[in-house]
């Protein structure tokens, strides 16, 4: 019993602001609403005022026409806004106006499909459908909602234009989950729409099952990191029901991000009616082909095309130029850097690639910040790649310095303070002393009767190597490459 | 000064030659509201000091020589569901008690900003326009200047006694399912409800977005296209107003009519019309036979449905567009804060809406159901689209198509309001024209053995304005009652 294998079905909606657009989904708002005052991007439009009326911000169906070629979706040519309606004093109106796929309603496009890779098997996450609607305003609390004295409302956020992408529920574990949000985010940046990594420009929905059980859904979940470890949670919650004998049932949970638990909101027979219907203030939206070949052809180059390219340019691994490809960002740095030295070639490419996907990546991550945020230049790496190969620094003392190099210190300037850094590489040792010997044939000659003249070489290398050359390892190579000559015995 | 006789358009050229001084025409306007509201009840609100201010300011202007605007001094009546920036707009609910937009209607912006019509006040209505004779209203009822014990029809029922009494020289309305066209028979002034798309609605607060226009309400056609003139047109703010030339309706109204056909639909003659306005009306479409038209006999088969279409869809609109009315932000809000937010929503929502307010949301929520959604709404839109289609085949015979406005003269106050039903009937002849989206203008043609008026309905196709306020105009100058007072202002009160 404890052993028995449960199919886990996982199904995501995933809500993205468009936050490259400048105006809000139906008025001239600003769209920015980050770091404004309280209440401050508002107008009787999206403040919901009695007699106002939406207008369509145009560029929001050029953004969601992007997306939807990205995932290879199949866009409706003709739709109506759809009115989603609830009260909620997040909501100034009374309804959110939505998209809807059912009562004659259509989605902005339907289908489509992100492949993700797991232990180098790929698998195709098949979306249901996307669709545009506008976010609610921003409810502020102290402290938790449920010990706070007041609920604010900031209605900067209302109106702000969302995307939600709503996949099949044929994700199966929270890592695809995981991989298959890390192509959407990559997706996302690259059609140039929206820069996830702002506060709040996320939020997923989940519904997960165990196959033959009722499913549950777990709203709430406010970046994409916090849905592996919420869905974790929830699977476990549900096996456990389920070895105790217990029966699941169909109902909404919200994500205590704060307690990393999923709390039971309603069961799902008494969920609202959302009385979805029309927006007549809106005329029925018309997408012409004409529309979206032109988006077609100006459509940028999407993550999978670029991993293709830095495959056939740079010579890559599948691997590499995967993970290359995911950051836009990280994949302009690489290719800025790499192109600025006309010596490089696949050699220094591939050990330009290391240093972003390894320990750039990693320090990235562990301090949360993006490659733009910091202060890396890709001329610090082509001189790192550069001086690794000279034998001017090793890989491991390089790898000691990654806070420095992030500060944007030049390498150079990193040897000098870390000059007491030794270089211990035999085979770099030894390549530096044979162009000594070879450089300097009188101090040579020296060394036949006059020991100390190996001094002299040992210094040559030293000057080489800013003086990091390990002394003893210097000398024992000097003095056994003057003895395969016969110059001392 | 007396401006009861006097139309806009005769007004502006006093002005002009300086016969008479805009301070002095508003100064008339507020003796009449004196001397006559009391009575009448048009108005909810006034912005009487701001209005001679702005008439003083404009003579000044106009002794300097400086250029004023079309209708600069001519005092304008505003429904209480058009936003006026920094004036209580309340659509006379006590929902809204209290509210002032921070912003103007569109219409507001071309005829008081642009134009420099003066704002006399708000006048009365059905409580969100729900009604067909201004009894719903939070502020008490309008009363009929022709018979102060009836109703002056609904739900523009101030707009239309402002002007039938004149207090008012222009007076904006709005038009759901006949709300210009009904108080316009109902007190014998003239009303237009343009086609769907042709006045912006922004900053028209909405009981049924899908079915509302703004429309002017005169004395006379002549008054109505100026102001046509001035409000028509594309606003980008209103994505459902559409781009199609304005006419010159003011020259165009005087064309000959001797080559209009005329659709007669033979249900709009049928039973429940009553034997007078019949009379009256076949009267008048025989003088517009002797001004040269023809008339073909047209049919709007689906008519006996219209009724019931209309009330559904608006009021599944209007639970919607009346879901933002919560008492947070704007408007009165329960005295009882006790409970969790959603008992404030309940107690601010069932204490502040009337009961004919409370009916249509509670109707439409029920309608709009999931389970009930295909049985009702998905329906009701069939048949709307054929309700469409009988007068695209009716257009297909004739220029315009006449009938009466209203089956019945004004009713008694009182005598409808505990019969919903029977209250809806009365817009058998009005609603199919919104759920069309046509232009329609009523004129009074006659009056009844109790001295009421009688209304004149002229139907239009798309955006044919120009040919209802044609035949209209003709009709008028043909018929000349349209300077005649109603009794109890005659009699003095």
């Amino acid at each position: 019993m404890s052993n028995q294998h449960y199919e886990i079905m996982i199904g995501l909606e995933v809500h993205i602001q468009l936050t490259n657009l400048k105006s809000k989904l139906f008025c001239s708002c600003r769209n920015d609403y980050r770091g404004a005052e309280p209440n401050t991007c508002v107008c009787p439009i999206c403040l919901g005022l009695p007699g106002s009326l939406p207008v369509l911000n145009e560029k929001a169906i050029e953004f969601a026409t992007r997306l939807a070629l990205a995932l290879d979706c199949k866009i409706n040519h003709r739709f109506w806004f759809f009115r989603k309606n609830y009260h909620y004093v997040d909501l100034p109106k009374g309804f959110q106006i939505s998209q809807y796929n059912k009562a004659g309603g259509k989605a902005f496009a339907d289908g489509g499909r992100i492949s993700i890779k797991i232990n180098n098997h790929k698998k195709d996450i098949i979306l249901n459908r996307i669709h545009l609607e506008e976010d609610p305003a921003r409810l502020v609390h102290k402290g938790s909602i449920a010990t706070s004295p007041y609920t604010l409302v900031d209605y900067n956020r209302s109106g702000v234009c969302l995307i939600e992408i709503v996949t099949e529920p044929v994700i199966n574990s929270p890592e695809e989950a995981r991989e298959f949000l890390k192509q959407l985010k990559s997706v996302v940046q690259y059609s140039e729409i929206a820069d996830l990594d702002l506060q709040g420009s996320v939020r997923v929905d989940a519904n997960i099952s165990i196959k033959g059980h009722e499913r549950s859904e777990a709203k709430n979940i406010n970046s994409f990191k916090e849905v592996e470890r919420a869905l974790r949670h929830e699977i476990i919650r549900q096996k456990n029901l389920l070895k105790r004998g217990k029966t699941l049932i169909l109902e909404t949970r919200h994500w205590d991000e704060k307690r990393r638990i999923t709390i039971s909101l309603r069961k799902k027979e008494f969920e609202a009616d959302y009385r979805y219907f029309p927006e007549q203030d809106l005329t029925p939206i018309e997408i012409t082909d004409e529309f979206i070949d032109r988006i077609k052809d100006n459509l940028p180059e999407m993550p999978s095309e670029r991993a293709h390219r830095l495959r056939r340019e740079y010579n890559l691994s599948e691997f590499d130029s995967d993970n290359l490809v995911l950051d836009k960002d990280i994949a302009n740095f690489f290719e800025d850097g790499v192109n600025s030295d006309p010596s490089f070639g696949p050699n220094e490419y591939k050990q330009f690639c290391n240093w972003l996907i390894n320990p750039i990546s990693g320090w990235l991550n562990e301090h949360n910040k993006t490659i733009k945020n910091t202060k890396l230049h890709s001329k610090q790496v082509v001189d790192l790649v550069n001086y690794i190969k000279e034998g001017k620094i090793t890989t491991k003392i390089a790898k000691s310095l990654i806070d420095d190099l992030m500060e944007g210190v030049s390498v150079s300037k990193l040897l000098e303070k870390k000059g007491k850094a030794r270089i211990s590489d035999r085979i770099f040792i030894e390549k530096l002393s044979k162009e000594a010997i070879d450089e300097n044939p009188k101090i040579v000659e020296d060394c036949i009767d006059n020991s100390k003249a190996i001094e002299a070489l040992i210094g040559k290398v030293m000057n080489k190597t800013r003086g990091q050359a390990d002394p003893e390892i210097t000398r024992e190579i000097i003095i056994e490459l003057l003895r395969k000559m016969g110059i001392i015995d | 000064m007396e401006l009861d006789n006097c139309m806009a358009y005769e007004l502006i050229e006093k002005i002009r030659n300086r016969e008479i001084t805009i301070q002095e025409v508003i100064q008339a306007s507020f003796n009449k509201i004196d001397e006559t509201d009391q009575y009448i009840h048009s108005f909810v609100n006034y912005s009487k000091q701001k209005a001679l201010d702005k008439a003083k300011n404009f003579d000044i202007k106009l002794k300097n020589g400086q250029k004023i605007g079309k209708l600069s001094g001519l005092p304008f009546a505003n429904k209480d569901l058009i936003c006026m920036k920094d004036f209580p707009t309340t659509c006379c609910s006590r929902i809204l008690d209290g509210y002032n937009p921070p912003y103007n209607a569109f219409v507001i912006e071309k005829l008081v900003e642009q134009q420099g019509a003066i704002h006399l006040g708000n006048t009365n209505m059905d409580e969100f326009a729900m009604g067909s004779s201004t009894e719903s209203s939070c502020y008490g009822p309008t009363f009929n200047p022709w018979d102060f014990q009836r109703v002056p029809g609904g739900s523009s029922g101030g707009s239309a006694t402002s002007i039938a009494s004149g207090q008012a020289i222009l007076a904006l309305g709005s038009d759901t399912g006949g709300s210009i066209r009904c108080p316009a028979s109902f007190t014998g002034v003239v009303g237009l409800k343009p086609t769907y798309g042709r006045v912006s609605r922004y900053g028209l607060i909405a009981f049924a977005n899908s079915l509302d226009q703004i429309g002017p309400i005169t004395k006379c056609v002549q008054d109505a296209a100026l102001m046509l003139e001035i409000i028509a047109g594309k606003d980008p703010l209103d994505s459902t107003s559409i781009d199609i030339k304005v006419d010159n309706y003011t020259e165009e109204i005087k064309n000959s009519i001797n080559k209009k056909v005329l659709g007669i639909p033979k249900e709009f003659f049928g039973e429940g019309i009553d034997k007078e306005v019949k009379i009256s009306v076949e009267k008048s479409i025989k003088k517009l036979e002797s001004l040269g038209s023809t008339t073909v006999e047209v049919t709007i088969p689906h008519l006996e449905y219209t009724v019931a279409t209309y009330y559904l869809i608006c009021m599944c609109e209007a639970s919607s567009n009346l879901a933002r009315y919560d008492g947070i932000r704007y408007g009165k809000i329960t005295d009882d804060l006790s409970g969790d937010l959603f008992d404030v929503f309940k107690k601010t929502r069932g204490e502040n809406f009337g009961p004919e307010v409370r009916r249509r949301i509670f109707l439409g929520t029920y309608a709009l159901s999931a389970g009930y959604y295909d049985m009702f709404y998905l329906k009701a839109l069939k048949v709307r689209a054929l309700i469409k289609q009988d007068f695209v085949n009716a257009f297909k015979k004739c220029n315009s198509i006449v009938c009466p406005t209203m089956p019945i003269t004004a009713f008694k106050i009182g005598e409808l309001i505990d019969d919903p039903l029977q209250m809806y009937a009365i817009d058998i002849l009005t609603c199919p024209v919104n759920l069309a989206g046509l232009p329609a203008l009523s004129i009074p043609c006659g009056f009844d053995s109790n001295n009421l008026p009688i209304g004149f309905q002229i139907i239009g196709d798309y955006f044919d304005e120009k040919g209802i306020l044609n035949i209209g105009y003709q009709l008028e100058q043909e018929l000349n009652i349209y300077r005649k007072k109603p009794p109890t202002l005659i009699r003095g009160i």
